[in-house]
């Protein structure tokens, strides 16, 4: 079983709902207050959605220093498995862990809606579940959700694989090569701006984000135990 | 120590998508003022800060930019110090 550290900051609204499909999903999960340094050994991080701090200043900006970011980032620099979800994706970037930045939405309107992506990278510890070229549903809320990176980094991205979701059919925000979602080159730190915390059940509207979290617990799985752990009828990819 | 007000600007990048400056150009045209040919929105902040003088006032300013107050990948920053 996995322990999934769910960070809260000021102002993370999407805390409560993470914690809850981590635990759907099989995980040890618990929260870690944005103040604490000691992360609890734990083997997932994730920084939820919200508006940390008020989004004062660029979203993300001052929740990147919190005290319990150094512990953050060291996590990540040994190879520990790191995903932001919205605010969480905001504070990575901000943070430097993940490249790019995320801007104010092209239409300007706070958008909170379903969105189709595709997965196009499933050699993640978040994605591992899912099939290359899977469209799934699953909801934006933002206001400051457009991907931007530097032509270089964007061609970086693509040759690296790095593009982890991209938008279909519509782009709601403007963002880059329609980037909804990225890792880093070392595969280990994920950041998505859509929820798929919000799309885990049947009554919620829809399940295709529940596989993201089983997927953790899968690839921990296929890494530790014996047999590769099968969920529902499909087999991890990794 | 003496005391120096700092003006920092902070600028969205030019190669980058200013919506809200495109949305306040479109609202310029609206009401007549067809001179206009591009807006962008930055930020404006004024800090009260102590400092041996006038260049370390900037240079610690600088810092605050690099560190927290402009991002590099989407920011260009400028400091304007003076006395207070």
């Amino acid at each position: 079983m996995r322990r999934v550290a769910v960070v809260v900051f000021p102002g993370s609204n999407c805390d409560a709902d993470t914690l809850h499909a981590a635990r759907a999903a099989g995980c040890e999960a618990y929260v870690v207050w944005h103040r604490e340094r000691d992360l609890g050994q734990a083997d997932v991080v994730i920084l939820p959605g919200g508006f940390s701090y008020g989004d004062y200043l660029r979203s993300g900006a001052i929740a990147r220093f919190s005290p319990v970011m150094a512990a953050v980032a060291e996590h990540a620099r040994a190879g520990g498995q790191l995903l932001g979800i919205c605010n969480g994706f905001q504070i990575l970037c901000e943070a430097g862990l993940l490249p790019g930045a995320l801007m104010r939405n092209a239409g300007l309107r706070f958008l909170s809606r379903p969105v189709s992506v595709r997965v196009e990278a499933t050699d993640t510890p978040f994605t591992c579940l899912y099939e290359r070229g899977e469209v799934l549903e699953l909801p934006i809320a933002h206001g400051d959700g457009r991907y931007a990176a530097d032509p270089r980094t964007a061609a970086e991205l693509e040759a690296g694989g790095q593009v982890v979701w991209r938008y279909v059919r519509d782009n709601p925000n403007g963002s880059t090569n329609d980037i909804a979602g990225i890792c880093n080159a070392g595969r280990n730190v994920v950041g998505i701006m859509p929820h798929p915390e919000r799309r885990i059940a049947p009554v919620l509207g829809g399940q295709d984000g529940a596989r993201l979290f089983l997927s953790m617990e899968a690839g921990h799985a296929t890494q530790h135990a014996v047999g590769v752990r099968a969920v529902g009828d499909r087999h991890p990819g990794v | 120590m003496k005391a120096f007000r700092v003006e920092v600007r902070v600028m969205p990048r030019a190669t980058l998508l200013d919506p809200q400056g495109r949305a306040v150009e479109h609202a310029l045209h609206a009401l007549g003022f067809d001179e206009v040919t591009a807006v962008r929105i930055g930020k404006h902040l004024v800090l009260d800060v102590t400092a041996p003088s006038k260049d370390e006032a900037a240079a610690r300013a600088r810092a605050m930019c690099d560190r927290l107050l402009a991002n590099p990948v989407t920011e260009d920053y400028s400091v304007l110090v003076e006395a207070a």
